[in-house]
């Protein structure tokens, strides 16, 4: 009998076979933390009494919750995290504005196919579109990992989601893994490792993949694995991966990505997922084009493709995040941060901007945003009242001209 | 033998840790502010209701969302003594085990008790004993039960690394 990638990337680590089910302690290739859980990892050291981490190459910082601190106990708990670095001596440290860690992590090619990587975000999983087993974990399990090189888990089963025929255009991978969450649910993934497969996988570009994995834990799942293959040696500039293979039969869900319309997750929960039509024409006060999920390079030129010479209605505001300082200087150099500036978007400082609703576009009492990033809980941008649509970055360039909800087919 | 009683609070299904500790506190220096707002999305008034030992009680995919530890954290310090529920999210489950708060995993659970009713957890055999019945649960798995009997992960750590 074979074994499914996730299992043979820990066996490979562990240097036996291993199958799901099975608690092990494994080896972690690479860790990282960023701003917002890097105080706690340090408390964490602390009271463990480490004063040298098991392996300072092995480690990555990215600051790019608050960027830059928007009041002063979150610029105090900054500089705590840098002192931290410095004392440490950990060269893959990123302070403010190079971007969110789940891009930069992988666009410096830190990682590489068939390791085990931990990230103290719940977004972790997002690597898993290279291949990875990736996943996220509190501070205190990232302490322990800096301090031992290795941390518990239980050996998921796997979920495979294939994903036939070819998306059309303006659908993009965000409407196939809403369409994925609507299907499996908010838990229907819990301590599983989904794994994304098919045609219109692997037709993906990399940066559409890493949308798909990012969202694997709006379903509880640990990763959102993709095998990799030559797109993914590129992004990541590592031909020297280890590249695994499902081989075994596991349970396994059917998506026709060429038969899908613009998708919306309505607010509330991530599985509130409606087609475009059925709420076409809500009124939006706030559109933000941005974060882990869709922060790209590609994400920003299909929105700008819509955008060019045109206006964002007068009734809507629209913030534009490029997700790293690398994407930043490409859509700039491309021109296509002339003409959000044009249409009468605002850009702000790389980072996680107001995804997690504590700065830079928060929204209001009763404020309506749609958003490309990946949660719309109850007061998740702003207040308790305000509500969060989630959609592509097509959708969401879209609704700012018309300022109302808006298939993007049609603008 | 750990057996815990108390009295229970309860919520409904994927409670998120967006609810429980709105990440607009989370940049607080001062950490006594998170048991303060403690389910505070749900529930305005919660902090100030929960008693130390008691008990909350969820449905499916309580801790779902982001990898806060301060959710764990919060609950822990607003004075509960575990959370029961359906189900847990996975990084939920292993922040509250590794800072020492219990967790059962229990079906039926939402059923069985109301608010205000009294339950008796035992951590060993997983057992939850209800005015309505008794349910049966997987017990953690031995290593588990330690970190959690060690207080958390920092106290296993340094129990085991000297
Ligand atoms: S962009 Fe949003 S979801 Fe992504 S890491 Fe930042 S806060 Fe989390």
């Amino acid at each position: 009998m074979g074994s499914t990638a996730v299992e043979k990337i820990i066996s490979s680590a562990l240097g036996r076979k291993v199958s799901e089910g099975e608690f092990v302690e494994a080896p972690v290739d690479f860790a990282y933390f960023h701003d917002g859980t890097g105080p706690l990892v340090i408390d964490a050291l602390d009271e463990m009494g480490v004063d040298r981490i098991n392996d300072k190459e092995k480690v990555g910082i990215v600051f790019d919750h608050s960027v830059p601190p928007y009041n002063d106990q979150g610029a105090t708990l900054q500089a705590k995290v840098r002192r931290f670095a410095r004392a440490q001596g950990i060269p893959r440290f990123h302070d403010l504005g190079d971007g969110i860690c789940h891009q930069v992590i992988p666009e410096k090619g830190y990682v590489a196919p068939g390791q085990i990587v931990f990230g103290a975000d719940s977004h972790t999983c997002t690597l898993g579109a290279f291949g990875i087993f990736s996943t996220g974990v509190g501070a205190t399990d990232l302490a322990y990992i800096l301090a031992t090189g290795k941390t518990w888990m239980k050996v998921p089963e796997t979920l495979m989601v294939e994903c036939a025929g070819v998306l059309d255009d303006r659908v993009s991978s965000k409407d196939l893994i809403l369409e994925i969450v609507r299907v499996i649910g908010t838990d229907g993934a819990t301590y599983k490792a989904l794994e994304f497969a098919g045609g219109a996988v692997r037709a993906m570009s990399q940066a559409s993949r890493m949308t798909m994995s990012n969202m694997a834990v709006e379903m509880g799942a640990k990763t959102g694995f993709i095998e990799a293959d030559d797109k993914t040696a590129v992004f990541l500039n590592r031909p020297d991966g280890k590249r695994f293979k499902t081989d075994r039969p596991v349970p396994k869900i059917e998506v026709d990505a060429g038969r899908l319309e613009p998708q919306v997750a309505c607010p509330g929960s991530v599985a509130n997922v409606k087609p475009i039509s059925e709420v076409e024409g809500v009124h939006i006060d706030q559109a933000f084009l941005g974060s882990c999920t869709n922060g790209r390079y590609e994400d920003l030129y299909e929105a700008a493709r819509l955008l060019r010479h045109r206006k964002i209605h007068r009734d809507t505001r629209m913030i534009v995040i490029p997700a790293s300082k690398e994407t930043y200087i490409d859509a700039q150099r491309d021109g296509l941060l002339d003409v959000f500036l044009e249409a009468g978007a605002i850009i702000g400082v790389t980072g996680c901007g107001p995804c997690l609703g504590v700065h830079m576009g928060v929204i209001g009492e009763n404020e309506v945003c749609i958003s490309t990033s990946n949660r719309n809980f109850i007061g998740r941008m702003g207040a308790r009242s305000s509500s969060v649509y989630l959609a592509s970055p097509q959708a969401v360039a879209a609704s700012a001209i018309e300022g109302k909800i808006t298939d993007p087919r049609r603008v | 033998m750990v057996v815990l009683k108390g009295r229970v609070w309860k919520f409904g299904d994927d409670v998120d840790t967006d609810v429980i500790i709105p990440a607009k506190y989370l940049r607080s220096v001062d950490k006594t502010v998170w048991p303060k707002h403690v389910l505070e999305g749900l529930d305005p008034e919660f902090s100030s209701k929960i008693k130390p030992g008691d008990i909350i009680v969820a449905g499916k995919n309580f801790g779902c969302g982001s990898s806060r530890e301060q959710a764990a954290l919060a609950i822990k310090w607003a004075g509960a003594a575990a959370v029961v529920a359906e189900s847990f999210a996975r990084i939920f489950f292993r922040n509250a085990i590794n800072n020492g708060l219990p967790l059962i995993e229990a079906k039926g659970i939402s059923k069985a008790v109301g608010e205000g009713d009294v339950i008796e957890i035992d951590l060993d055999s997983g057992g939850v004993k209800t005015k309505n019945g008794a349910l049966r649960s997987a017990p953690l798995p031995p290593f588990l039960q330690e970190i959690l009997k060690s207080g958390g992960l920092v106290n296993y750590y340094k129990a085991h690394n000297k």
